[in-house]
């Protein structure tokens, strides 16, 4: 069980034996230092909206979540996934059509994990699809895609009235209006989650609005992340990355290829679906344009840049990413963003996160000490 | 009611337009191993390229699309050179910090799909900042033939002659010529090739350059019939897509397979139903067809060309 170097073996005391559950091979930050840094990090986030706007950063954190997705699936199991909005977007409109036909507390929760389910569930139906038939590599990819497009084109045409289900008109390109406010709970033990704000006082600071929706984002986002980090530090993770590296042999060790992959797109599936559910909630409002092209591409980018090998890569990134987007609103914004992605792409392969860690742990250890002990990465690994 | 005439003119027409998007992003992908997903941009700098040589030079249309092409393919050599080998900025880095500073991007798939995606952002908002949401269209040449209730611009049927001319030029040049050789030799076996006197290097470059040249002829074949605005590639993007792996491993016979198979799909689809079910029903033929024959067709033909001769 000493899977954890620095702590391995000795009578080790709660917080690092907690710790241990979260530490391995396949993610960074093993140090106390950068617990430290996480949870200082996380209480940054928790007091931003008092100084900041923290109605576009609980967007940023719900589209993080559809990062994370993205990055277990490709960063983890290899599987380059194009259509994670596939399932996002379908989460946000199931959750829409089942909350707006179904608009009470109760409803709205089963709303919400109808929205995770049936983005999971499509996740699955898709995955089985392709890989019990024996798809692989780019092709998955291409199958993605194709089926984001199929999902454009066929909500951009649900505008006419036969185009409802119950209460809920598709809408078409104008998309899905009057989504109910997000409440969660049973009968008369419930909250309601969104334009719900509670005055805070804080001594030296001031009085202020804190919205309960960006702690529902927050507290999902380090939960997930957390969840995930557990995940593919398991021996479960460690078949997953074996699957990255090298599908044939991880089949020759007597694992479940198939399944593996299968089981990981649809949990990504599910998780996308969560985001979307969250995204539909925050905007009241859910339209084609998640679906397509350009919206695609970005969970590629973020986790691209951030690092496809590294959860907080895929965090960090969409976050940076998605404020770059909205503060540049100009007409150069897709031009830096494009420009910063290919740059990207082409100095740094494996991403920010790791690159920056890679240098903090080669400042810290001096340059003979570092490397290796962090991703067992082929050097050669093909990236699809 | 399906309309015999129509049918086979709406097939001719879909024909022409599946082959044209595919034949340049078949050859950049089929034989090097990239996927270009500024592909679609490729077209619109054809586009651009021969409507502004119309409208601003005055050449002749035929002049004008040959210099789209022309342009495009030295575009793409550019985008080779610099970004998808990084030649250049190597060539300048190893001068200045004595390493590379830039992978290549082949045999990284992915990643050539996430560093062309970001150059296409570049060249559609590029395209946009330049030139506004629309320039000025040239007319469409050749006018129109009519039967009874229905007329059809002729200029489309020479479209589908062209894409058909287009495919059996590359079918020469990739079968039939010294470059041609070269390039295949470099696809089947890169070492050996280079041991045998290839320069493999300039080989991806030139295909690279070839494939780009195609698209941005078939940009400017199409700058008479559609709008000319920034986005105008992405139309050509998923159609080229859907037939390239719909054709499988040989680039000619597989685009030109799958162009009539998916052509004919979507002409009857869209006579019956309507654009929308058109397309849906080609992506839906396509996702199905990729789950069935994961190399496409003529993977699938090569299959069962292996299995007649083991059984003989």
């Amino acid at each position: 069980m000493s899977r954890n170097s620095a702590n391995g073996g000795m009578n080790r005391s709660l917080p690092s034996r907690l710790r241990s559950r979260f530490e391995g091979p396949n993610t960074i930050g093993e140090s106390r230092g950068f617990w430290v840094g996480f949870a200082a990090a996380v209480a940054a986030l928790a007091i931003y909206p008092a100084f900041g706007d923290g109605s576009q950063l609980s967007l940023f954190m719900v589209l993080a979540l559809l990062g994370l997705s993205l990055s277990v699936v490709w960063g983890y199991s290899g599987v380059l996934s194009f259509g994670q909005v596939v399932f996002f977007g379908i989460g946000a409109y199931t959750f829409g059509v089942v909350s707006i036909n179904f608009a009470t507390p109760g409803g709205i929760t089963a709303a919400v994990v109808a929205g995770i389910v049936g983005g999971g569930l499509s996740a699955a139906i898709l995955g089985y699809f392709m890989f019990y038939g024996g798809v692989r590599d780019v092709y998955v990819t291409i199958i993605t895609l194709v089926s984001t497009i199929v999902m454009h084109t066929f909500m951009a045409q649900t505008a006419g009235s036969e185009w409802a289900i119950g209460e809920a008109a598709l809408g078409g390109f104008n998309g899905m209006p009057d989504i109910p406010l997000l409440t969660l709970g049973v009968g008369g033990l419930s909250y309601q989650f969104i334009y719900n704000p509670f005055p805070m006082r804080i001594l030296g600071i001031g009085a202020f609005e804190i919205s309960p929706f960006y702690y529902l984002v927050l507290v999902l986002l380090v939960g997930t992340y957390l969840g995930l980090r557990a995940l593919v530090n398991s021996d479960y993770g460690r078949v997953m990355v074996a699957v990255r590296e090298d599908e044939d042999r991880t089949e020759m060790f007597g694992y479940n290829v198939t399944r593996v992959k299968f089981v990981v797109f649809t949990l990504g599936g599910a998780l996308a679906g969560l985001s979307g559910v969250l995204y539909a909630a925050r905007n009241v409002y859910i339209d084609p344009t998640v679906f397509s092209l350009l919206f695609a591409t970005l969970p590629v980018i973020w986790v691209s840049i951030g690092g496809r090998k590294s959860l907080l890569g895929a965090v960090v990134a969409t976050l940076a990413v998605e404020y770059l987007r909205i503060s540049m609103a100009g007409e150069l914004a897709l031009v830096l963003l494009g420009t910063l992605l290919l740059v990207t792409i082409l100095v740094l392969p494996s991403g920010l996160v790791p690159w920056l860690h890679e240098q903090i742990v080669d400042t810290r250890l001096g340059p003979g000490e570092a490397g290796g002990a962090d991703t067992p990465d082929a050097p050669s690994e093909v990236s699809d | 009611m399906v309309n015999g005439i129509n049918l086979a003119l709406q097939f001719l027409d879909s024909f022409a337009f599946i082959v044209l998007a595919a034949a340049g992003l078949a050859i950049i992908f089929g034989i090097m191993g990239v996927i270009n997903l500024a592909h679609g941009e490729f077209i619109l700098i054809g586009a651009y390229t021969a409507t502004l040589a119309v409208t601003q030079l005055g050449l002749p249309l035929v002049v004008a699309m040959l210099v789209g092409g022309l342009v495009t393919g030295l575009f793409g050599i550019l985008t080779e050179r610099v970004i998808i080998s990084g030649a250049w900025p190597n060539y300048i880095s190893q001068r200045t910090l004595g390493r590379d500073v830039i992978e290549p991007l082949y045999d990284r798939l992915a990643d050539s799909m996430v560093a062309t995606f970001g150059l296409s952002l570049i060249l559609t908002q590029g395209a946009r900042i330049r030139f506004g949401n629309s320039i000025d269209q040239i007319a469409t040449p050749f006018g129109a033939i009519s039967y009874g209730e229905f007329s059809y611009s002729s200029y489309r049927i020479v479209l589908a002659g062209v894409s058909i001319g287009l495919l059996l030029v590359t079918y020469y040049l990739f079968t039939r010529t010294d470059f041609g050789m070269r390039a295949r030799a470099t696809i089947q076996d890169k070492e050996t090739a280079q041991a045998m006197g290839v320069n493999t290097d300039r080989m991806y470059m030139l295909t690279f350059g070839f494939g780009s040249a195609l698209a941005g002829l078939t940009g400017a074949l199409f700058a008479p019939v559609i709008s000319m605005q920034p986005t105008l590639g992405d139309q050509f993007l998923v159609e080229a897509f859907v037939a390239v792996v719909v054709g499988g491993p040989s680039v000619v016979l597989g685009t030109a397979l799958s162009g009539g198979v998916l052509g004919a799909i979507l002409a009857t689809f869209s006579n019956l139903y309507g654009t929308f079910i058109g397309r849906i029903a080609l992506l839906v033929a396509a996702l199905i067809a990729l789950r069935f024959l994961p190399n496409g067709i003529t993977g699938f033909i090569e299959q069962l060309r292996k299995r007649r001769q083991e059984s003989d």
